[in-house]
């Protein structure tokens, strides 16, 4: 076989991939993992990780990089930063071709390249991210000092994040796009106790305006259609996540009108040889734990193809 | 105050002053283990090897000596971290904010450098 086959390919880097890898790898499989972006997947967007069983608390950068060392010193090759320009499942052998050129094959892949943090779409959006947009309050909340700023979403995440900004801002104003919040309700409740924060319900903003920054965003009742203006020092934006399966489209995988991998109880995919494993998988509960739990079951059950 | 990445450090303002009066091209993020922050000192990592003409390093932003990049005119809109600061002779010829991908920060390099 050439150097560039492989018992099995991972495409995603995070808790889920890097699991598989070790398992794989252990099971006496060649491995490739290739990421898209940076190893450790949402892990390192986490300061701290608590509930991780039999860690008492570590940053997800740390945790990253020890589960990176552990597949890579069990033998898996690891290339981050790379660009999938093509995948092809054919019934034997997978297919992975880079951008660069290079072509990897395998007996089976596991696609576990997770989730991401869901944008606005808005014009101004990325013109005025690091100028008063963002989607880390514990990144840029102390450059907001005193200011008034906006947090967008109704989720526990924008709940959670609007209470720990008002440490900083002078007014938190939570704008949500429906009549109601889907946190819980202890977090909507101790949003409502907060003196510094108010609602805006049933609208979105439709576009970011300013000159070198952020100076103030238009926003439209979903209700009545009316458009207005409001000057703002700083947008935060947590409206949940969204699975990273584009790469997927015409590949045939059975996707949720959502698109997430749908998969059995083996991470199977419907494409023999195909698995799916992490946050970009139909299911309710994303923590690193269940990610962890998804990459072992399909290393566990990709060894029985490889060693058949 | 020093950050625990794999990439070369500036630890003061004296080491910031040599650094990029001693190097050509030089690119600098300043910020903290945030999760903005460490896939761009993950990208600088990774790209170390195939740009040999640039000097790689980070610096704590909160350290009290980051003001000589904190203070830049070029970064006074800046309200996310990192803040990313190309040099070229010693003189700022970029400055990026907020989180960036290998390919945005390799648009730069190639751009300016």
């Amino acid at each position: 076989m050439s150097e560039n086959y492989f018992d099995s390919i991972i495409i995603g880097g995070g808790a889920a991939g890097l699991t598989a890898g070790i398992y794989l790898a252990r099971g006496k499989a060649t491995v490739l993992i290739l990421d898209t972006g940076t190893i450790g997947g949402q892990m390192i967007l986490t300061h701290q990780i608590a509930n991780y069983p039999g860690v008492e608390e570590i940053s997800g950068y740390q945790l990253s990089s020890t589960m990176r060392k552990q597949a890579a010193s069990f033998g898996c090759e690891i290339k981050s930063n790379v660009k999938i320009q093509n995948l092809l499942f054919k019934d034997d052998l997978k297919e992975v071709t880079l951008n660069n050129g290079s072509k990897f094959t395998a007996k089976t892949i596991i696609i576990a390249t997770g989730g991401r943090s869901r944008m606005l779409k808005v014009p101004g959006e990325t013109k005025f991210k690091g100028r008063g947009i963002s989607y880390c309050a514990t990144c840029d909340g102390d450059f907001f000092q005193d200011k008034e700023i906006i947090v967008v979403g109704g989720g526990n995440s924008a709940m959670e994040e609007a209470v720990s900004l008002t440490k900083y801002a002078s007014k938190v104003t939570i704008l949500h796009e429906f009549d109601h919040f889907q946190a819980f309700e202890h977090a909507v409740e101790e949003a409502k106790a907060n003196p510094k924060i108010d609602f805006i319900m049933e609208s979105h903003i439709t576009e970011f305006i300013g000159d070198e920054k952020l100076e103030a965003v238009k926003y439209e009742n979903l209700k009545t259609h009316e458009i207005k203006t409001k000057n703002i020092d700083g947008v935060f934006i947590f409206i949940g996540y969204e699975p990273n399966t584009e790469m997927l489209a015409d590949t045939g995988i059975e996707m949720t009108k959502w698109n997430e991998v749908v998969t059995n109880e083996m991470m199977e995919t419907n494409i023999k040889g195909v698995y799916a494993a992490g946050d970009l998988r139909q299911k309710r509960v994303r923590q690193v734990t269940t990610a962890v739990a998804d990459g072992t079951i399909a290393a566990v059950d990709a060894l029985n193809i490889i060693h058949k | 105050m020093i950050l625990p990445t794999n990439l070369k450090h500036i630890a003061d303002a004296k080491e910031h002053a040599s650094v990029i009066s001693e190097n050509e091209n030089v690119m600098v993020c300043c910020g903290r283990m945030g999760p903005m922050c460490i896939p761009v000192y993950g990208v600088m990592e990774e790209l170390q090897n195939e740009y040999k003409h640039v000097e790689f390093r980070d610096m704590a932003f909160d350290s009290p000596e980051a003001a000589v990049i904190r203070n830049l005119p070029e970064a006074r809109s800046f309200m996310g971290l990192p803040f990313v600061i190309y040099y070229k002779n010693g003189k700022v010829v970029e400055a990026k904010s907020s989180i960036q991908s290998k390919e945005q920060v390799v648009e730069v390099l190639d751009r300016v450098f």
